[in-house]
């Protein structure tokens, strides 16, 4: 009825069906995305370091060696490495490591000590697919530091 | 499987007081992640190595916790500042309970 008469609805009319039209585009990836592999994503990741980590996380100190192209995403070679001068009074307590784009975003804790002289640790991981990976050093003083570094991966990790 | 669990250790035996030395750890374990499925379709159960210690003397001085993202054979490298001679004892806990450990002497002098 209303679409027979004024063009004033028809504009209405138009534009509500546009915006429909942009909500549904913006709603598919995620709705297409989210129910199939449940990836752990951006802010799940988050949520998992503000639940491990109390304080405010800083940019810096933390440094994360890996490969910018991991072709085989079974077995990623990583690097982190902490400014700290590890000493009794000053050293890195605690680092969490965590995946984006993984089915769960946690990936390893590491639990330091000043009797290891450096901070840092070198592990292999699985990775999903191409994604953002995230250290979080916690130090002696109750600061927490944040580096991270984005892997692109060729061949995901956790098929089968 | 888990049968074949052997954890391998590449360290210095001697050491300078002082000094920061590298620790390599390997373990063969095939850290079952629990999303993978078998050919029937039914997810394969997770069976991982979920922390490993490493202490000089009975005090710990790294530790970790891993999930299903690390990879298959975990392969586990970090420093160490020498301090004290003694033993070094490297322990891998499996998902199962048990405990796998390998031990190494250490000479600081």
């Amino acid at each position: 009825m209303e679409t027979k008469n004024s063009t004033g609805t028809m504009r209405l009319n138009r534009r509500s069906f546009l915006s429909l039209v942009g909500g549904a585009a913006l709603a598919l990836p995620l709705a297409t995305l989210l129910p199939k592999t449940a990836q752990a994503g951006s802010k799940e990741a988050d949520e998992f370091l503000k639940s491990k980590v109390k304080g405010a996380m800083k940019d810096g100190r933390v440094t994360i060696i890996a490969p910018e192209i991991a072709e085989n995403g079974n077995t990623v070679p990583i690097t982190i490495t902490v400014e700290s001068p590890m000493t009794e009074k000053d050293y890195v307590k605690t680092v969490y490591l965590v995946a984006e784009g993984n089915p769960n975003p946690g990936v390893a804790t590491f639990n330091l000590s000043p009797m290891m002289g450096e901070a840092k640790v070198d592990i292999r991981i699985r990775l999903a697919k191409t994604q953002k990976v995230i250290a979080v050093a916690e130090m002696s003083d109750g600061s927490a530091w944040k580096g991270s570094q984005e892997i692109k991966v060729t061949i995901g990790g956790c098929g089968g | 499987m888990a049968e074949n669990v052997k954890p391998r250790i590449k360290a210095p035996t001697t050491v300078k007081k002082g000094d920061v030395f590298e620790v390599k750890t390997l373990i063969q374990h095939e850290m079952e992640s629990g999303q993978r499925k078998d050919k029937d379709g039914k997810p394969i159960p997770r069976q991982i190595i979920n922390k490993f210690t490493c202490s000089l003397n009975g005090k710990t001085v790294f530790s970790m916790d891993l999930e299903p993202a690390i990879s298959a054979n975990p392969y586990i490298v970090f420093n160490l500042k020498a301090t004290e001679s003694g033993t070094l004892e490297f322990k891998w806990l499996d998902d199962n309970g048990a405990v796998y450990s390998a031990t190494q002497q250490l000479t600081v002098n």
